[in-house]
């Protein structure tokens, strides 16, 4: 039973893969290009699945199983290991990484197909998963961190990736900036716990973080942790205050919206918030930070997502807000269902960015939900598969959707790690309008009449892409894999008040061992209540429909009526809160011109040159003036001695020979 | 007796007088004879101290000054003629070859 499972495999194909098509992809031609990098996802995935399935034969003594590969660096006691954990958490995200990704890849191969940079995509693709891969198999937070900045470095170089349009390059750089600014959080939390538990291994870290009691007296070094953390996730998960760039993360092609800033990367907060749990558990404190950012984030983008009419940004948005379903979930300690939150979600939005490439492909480039319409009976497959994704997120029952945000909804109330009516009814609210928005946008693009210019000008881009067409299969099947998932993707958790047997909680229950609860905290949920908020969530969801009905499809011409009759508050919303605009003003301004004034002109231009500059001149006028005296004139020498001869003897005599 | 100082003064006036004309002269035999008279100026003072002191070193020591003079004088003089045959003067700054 101790044979070791060659986890590294899992993340060293596809480095091999981004390593090849990266360094000698130029000169292959793209079929080599595709081929190999299919093989390295393809592969990892396999492998990945057959570790799944030789998990299920390890004791449970033996898990968490690790593997030790060398020890990366040792400074006096503190010592960090290059080794991977393998245990129920890591397995689904492996899972869900390689298998989605292995999608996206296939997708790729079809939607890229007529793009430059080609093997350039796939390698950073590739790479991106080699980077979640070590994230996720990491068993400390060190080699967990160097995943989390790669993943970042491969998202900056996937959204810049037509790095000749200027949009995409600031992007780029956006999202690289952003994410700086949570990573320096994360970082505070890593020398906290080095310098406290002088260890950064899991294992380690959480022993001695259960030797601790409940901070429920206000803050101290857990919550500190918790919240540096909470930080970090709140950059890699795009929430409030630091989600600004993952709308802006859209320029990158969409499949990689769909692996990196949907399914996957993006939930590398809440995996490493689920990863931490013995920490969070011990801070009440901390927690109520992740459930109140969760909470608002949720609602305030999908307030947003109810008025852009950019396809991919609807979905960006919406990405943020279900990102913040997850970290309430974190919150209140119900960590499975935010881990099969993110699970489902991996499935349905990867779907949706997929669909909405499949979409824009079609069209020939177009992103604007105001030129589409009446796309039902030209790209079905798209059609029927965005559907089934659009219901899994609204909380269709049935759909995967529904079984994970009703799970996380009856824990934001009934949890009794702080969970508070405030949470579901914002969660509430949220589903309902995550219903409404991603049916305007089944609608605004499938239904009525195509409102395009596409078909009416068939040399638009020329040859056989200048009309509205179905995807080729190569991207077809992987949307209706995805779709299959995104319907039973949620049968795997089935709560028990709907006669299931909730697998997936009971799956993950080693991970979240929660410690006694705090004295004074009692149970308050009532079991009873459980149908009826569900009841309650389930309407919400039909209530988007039928409000997006209406107004998209009964009665077109309402919504630019309530537009006009909200006025500000539309305008408000529709550009975003204006938050660009105010971080534009408030930091990046200021910034600038503080950098530009001060530190460039005044302190490096005028004080550190200026000393350099003026001590270097100095010198010159110095020797300009001593040069002066070597004539190479003998005579003029033999003056200086005798200047210098009558100076001693004056001196001397001055000095009266003493 | 003629006191020390008078010697001393006297001796001072010679040097200076070999400093200024060194310094100011551009005909090398001038300048050449103003080293002489610089030279004689400090033999003065050391047959001066000599006398004073009853010590013979000093009158030694001058008797080295001479002979090392003459031998300069041999050499200088050679050198002077030598210039004069190449470069027709006797002007030393225009003797600067060597000048950068």
């Amino acid at each position: 039973m101790n044979s070791t499972f060659h986890l590294w495999l899992i993340p060293a194909l596809p480095l091999a893969g981004a390593a090849i098509n990266g360094l000698f992809g130029r000169s292959f031609p793209r079929k080599v290009v595709t081929a190999l990098a299919l093989f390295a996802s393809g592969a990892a995935f396999a492998w990945a699945a057959l570790c799944a399935l030789r998990f299920a034969g390890l004791a449970e003594d033996a898990i968490p199983h690790i593997e030790n590969y060398a020890t990366w660096f040792r400074v006096g006691d503190f010592s960090v290991p290059f080794a991977f954990q393998f245990d129920q958490l890591s397995l689904v995200m492996i899972l869900v990484v390689t298998g989605v990704g292995f999608l996206i890849h296939i997708y790729s191969a079809g939607y890229m197909a007529h793009e430059g940079g080609y093997y350039r995509y796939f390698s950073y693709l590739n790479l991106f998963m080699f980077f979640m891969l070590t994230l996720v198999l990491a068993n400390n937070y060190l080699l967990m961190f160097v995943g989390w900045e790669g993943v970042g470095l491969a998202s900056y170089l996937l959204i810049g990736f037509f790095f000749l349009r200027d949009s995409a390059a600031s992007a780029g750089k956006k999202a690289f900036i952003v994410n700086r600014i949570g990573d320096f959080g994360f970082l505070i939390a890593l020398f906290l716990m080095i310098q406290h538990f002088g260890t950064l291994t899991f294992t380690e870290v959480f022993d001695q973080v259960s030797q601790r009691p409940i901070e429920t007296a206000g803050a101290g070094l857990l919550t500190a942790i918790g919240v540096l953390l909470m930080t970090g996730a709140c950059g890699k998960s795009a929430q409030l205050p630091l989600y600004v760039w993952l709308p802006d993360a859209m320029e990158g092609p969409t499949p990689v919206s769909a692996l990196i800033h949907a399914a996957t990367m993006v939930t590398a907060g809440v995996y490493m918030v689920a990863r931490s749990n013995p920490i969070f558990f011990r801070s009440p404190t901390a927690l109520t930070v992740v459930a109140i950012v969760g909470t608002m984030t949720a609602f305030f983008a999908a307030t947003i997502g109810i008025t852009q009419t950019d396809i991919k940004r609807v979905l960006a948005y919406s990405t943020i807000s279900q990102l913040g379903y997850m970290f309430v979930a974190c919150g209140v300690a119900a960590f499975s269902a935010g881990i099969f939150h993110l699970m489902t979600h991996a499935f349905f939005k990867a779907l949706l960015f997929l669909g909405a490439g499949s979409v824009i492909h079609a069209l020939g480039g177009e992103q604007d939900m105001r030129q589409m319409g009446g796309l039902r009976k030209r790209i079905p497959w798209t059609f029927w598969t965005m559907t089934a994704a659009t219901l899994a997120i609204a909380g269709i029952p049935g759909f995967s959707g529904f079984f994970s945000k009703d799970e996380i909804l009856w824990n934001a109330y009934a949890s009794p790690w702080g969970g508070h009516w405030i949470y579901w009814l914002m969660g509430f609210l949220t589903a309902l309008m995550t219903s409404f928005y991603m049916f305007r946008l089944l609608f605004l693009t499938f239904a009525g009449k195509y409102r395009g210019t596409l078909s009416t000008n068939p040399k638009h881009t020329g040859g056989k892409h200048g009309h509205i067409h179905e995807s080729p299969k190569i991207m077809t099947v992987p949307l209706a894999i995805l779709a299959v998932l995104a319907v039973i993707g949620g049968y795997i958790g089935v709560p028990a008040a709907l006669g299931g047997s909730n697998h997936f909680e009971h799956f993950l229950e080693p991970i979240f061992q929660a410690p006694p609860l705090p004295a004074g905290v009692v149970e308050h949920a009532n079991h009873a209540l459980e149908l009826p908020l569900m009841a309650c969530t389930t309407g919400a969801a039909l209530l988007g429909l039928f409000l997006a009905w209406l107004l998209y499809v009964s009665s077109p011409q309402l919504p630019r009526r309530i537009a006009d009759r909200a006025g500000s508050v539309y305008r408000l919303v529709l550009n975003k809160y204006y938050v660009d605009e105010l971080y534009q003003a408030v930091l990046v301004n200021p910034l600038i011109t503080g950098s530009t004034k001060l530190l460039w002109r005044g302190i490096d231009a005028g004080g550190i040159d200026g000393a350099i500059d003026g001590s270097a001149r100095g010198a010159q006028e110095l020797s300009d003036g001593v040069r002066h005296m070597q004539s190479g004139n003998l005579r003029s020498y033999a003056g200086w001695i005798a200047i210098g001869a009558a100076a001693v003897i004056i001196f001397m005599i001055v000095m009266g020979g003493k | 007796m003629v006191p020390l100082g008078y010697y001393l003064a006297l001796s001072a006036i010679l040097f200076a007088c070999g400093v200024a004309g060194f310094l100011i002269k551009r005909n090398i035999i001038t300048i050449f004879m103003s080293i002489e008279l610089m030279l004689n100026a400090v033999n003065l003072s050391f047959v001066a101290f000599a006398a004073h002191w009853h010590v013979l070193s000093g009158q030694v020591f001058v008797f080295f000054v001479m002979v090392v003079a003459a031998a300069e004088s041999a050499v200088g003089l050679a050198i002077i003629i030598a210039v004069f045959r190449t470069r027709a003067t006797l002007d030393v700054d225009r003797v600067d070859l060597l000048k950068l």
